[in-house]
């Protein structure tokens, strides 16, 4: 997002409207055994161990390990821990699968981006931004809020 | 823009002709198939799944939902660990909630018409779709077994899509079920390392620790990598480790060792173009053994073997090892995890009592990592099993050391670490 684009756009994976903190994970997580019951990250191999993803737009490359991360997602959001929406460079089917899950139990939405690796290098380190998934065109909209 | 068509007969169970727990599982099934932008479904012959693990009311509720909306499986269905041990209902420390909806869960999942194996290892007790089956298997180990070892095809799937799979009898056609989703896109060379080192049990957690490290989640190559997949089991244990460290360090849900695994004859035979090849050392797959042991020093409270699943193969292995031998030291709490399936048979052949009369325990349907089991006053616990070091800290907040069966058994006898690290300098 240099100056002059505040927006970025990719391929919409789940719809949704929602914003919040960047929290940019240097490497993947898993979210069964790497993510606790308040979306605290518990990976002790992870660089980020500590840090909460509740209520953050969580920036990485793709999923990691279990095939249980979908159940932890879906529990995340319906207690409301899970991050407010999620950008990847490639589509993970078990994360998605917990979001089209919790849409379809508890009609809560958490949008869902893929990004070219061009436009992941251009997300901000740090910042809130708005991210917007319209499922009819599949296309996701990242805007940088001031 | 690529644009999933849907046949008559898929779209009127999308749209609730053929039953709404159907068209729920339908509406789950074709928002995978656009995440992963697939153009059709395709139908399949077996389905594992991994929702019988309780995680919460998500899980309970999507189930139990299904069961009161009518659903039933299609297609033969496995069950993975669950959060009880329904033979062994004193070793699991579950609280009530965990009791009652675990129970629920399980019962949910046999209520649709899944079989009661309870095993993250369904391929060594009966249930090995033969090569090319399309299927839908959720459990990260079971997923890259099935694929690699077998030769079967599934994408990675998880809870709630493996159920929902098996109810409507098809998936998605993308990713590992494509002929172009199969081809690796790196190769990892391994002659490079001694042969007595890869002769070791504990190289192929490392092995797996460092392709899940490299790979992430795509397809890669390996090279210089003994083994022979009709050995007796062998070769098939050390691919169960490997596999299910590298979907645990990484998003791995296929890898081919070529002359090993049955897509690979030849290199040329799963790779398109010329892709990149990395020369493995001796040095950095010692780092990846070593992450996987997070404790300093040499006090050992418990050992946990079997994560995936010990097979028969093991279970003889280990009662030879055993045989004749001291008992395990009396402050050492030594756990094997396996199947009913597996157990009755190491039953019947005596390896079980083996185990039993030397001070071991054993642990079928669910696993020691997964529920409250282990002693809350253990702190460092030995493993075979890279998949159980990688998370275990995690999960139970202890630490772990990675070794191999007999070091695991020599440990447990001396009541302290035993391990011999020659071969990995």
């Amino acid at each position: 997002m240099r100056s002059g684009s505040k927006s970025l756009t990719g391929r919409a994976l789940h719809p949704g409207s929602s914003s919040g903190e960047l929290l940019i994970l240097d490497q993947p997580i898993s979210f069964w055994g790497g993510v606790d019951h308040h979306g605290v990250i518990i990976d002790v191999h992870h660089p980020q161990c500590g840090l909460s993803v509740a209520g953050k737009v969580l920036v990485m490359t793709s999923g990691r390990g279990s095939s249980s991360a979908t159940a932890v997602l879906a529990e995340l959001i319906r207690v409301k821990k899970a991050p407010a929406a999620m950008i990847f460079t490639e589509c993970d089917t078990i994360l998605v699968i917990g979001a089209l899950v919790s849409a379809e139990l508890y009609q809560i939405q958490m949008p869902m981006v893929e990004l070219s690796t061009d436009s992941y290098a251009k997300i901000p380190k740090s910042g809130s931004v708005l991210v917007e998934v319209d499922s009819e065109n599949m296309i996701g909209l990242i805007k940088l809020l001031e | 823009m690529k644009k999933l068509i849907l046949t008559e007969l898929e779209q009127a169970m999308l749209s609730g002709e053929h039953g709404p727990a159907i068209a729920m599982c339908m509406r789950l099934i074709v928002g995978v198939a656009k995440a992963n932008q697939a153009t059709r479904l395709i139908e399949i012959e077996s389905a594992h799944a991994d929702g019988c693990l309780y995680h919460g009311i998500a899980g309970l509720e999507y189930t139990e939902k299904l069961v009161e909306l009518g659903g039933k499986v299609k297609v033969r269905t496995t069950t993975n660990v669950s959060s009880l041990d329904l033979l062994h209902p004193d070793l699991v420390h579950a609280d009530a909630t965990l009791a009652t909806n675990g129970r629920r869960l399980m019962d949910a999942h046999l209520a649709l018409g899944c079989e009661a194996t309870w095993t993250c290892a369904p391929y060594q007790t009966g249930h090995r779709p033969v090569f090319g089956t399309q299927i839908a298997w959720a459990e990260s180990n079971a997923i890259v077994f099935a694929n690699s070892v077998l030769g079967a095809r599934t994408d990675r799937y998880g809870d709630f899509l493996d159920i929902s799979a098996a109810i409507v009898g098809r998936v998605p056609f993308a990713g590992l079920h494509t002929d172009e989703g199969r081809k690796a896109v790196l190769v990892l060379d391994f002659s490079g390392i001694s042969r007595e080192l890869l002769e070791e049990e504990s190289a192929w957690p490392a092995i797996g620790a460092l392709l899940g490290d490299i790979a992430e989640s795509k397809v890669a190559a390996m090279i210089g990598l003994p083994g022979d997949l009709s050995d007796g089991g062998l070769t098939e244990d050390r691919l169960k480790g490997l596999g299910a460290t590298a979907a645990s360090a990484g998003g791995v849900g296929l890898f081919h060792i070529v002359g090993v695994t049955p897509e690979a004859p030849t290199l040329a035979a799963v790779v398109n173009a010329k892709v990149e090849t990395i020369k493995i050392s001796t040095a950095q797959l010692r780092a990846s053994r070593d992450r996987l042991t997070t404790a300093v020093g040499d006090d050992l409270d418990a050992v946990s073997l079997g994560t995936p699943h010990f097979s028969l193969a093991e279970f003889e292995n280990l009662a030879k090892e055993l045989e004749g031998g001291d008992k395990f030291s009396p402050s050492i709490d030594f756990y094997v995890s396996t199947s009913r399936g597996v157990l009755e048979r190491a039953e019947a052949l005596g390896y079980a009592q083996i185990l039993k009369n030397a001070g071991g325990r054993i642990v079928t349907d669910t696993c020691t990592y997964v529920t409250p089991i282990l002693n809350p006053k253990i702190k460092t616990v030995m493993t075979n099993s890279g998949k159980w070091a990688w998370y275990a800290p995690g999960n139970l907040g202890i630490e772990t050391i990675l070794g191999s069966v007999k070091e695991c058994i020599a440990s447990a006898r001396a009541g302290k670490l035993v391990r011999n690290d020659a071969l990995w300098f």
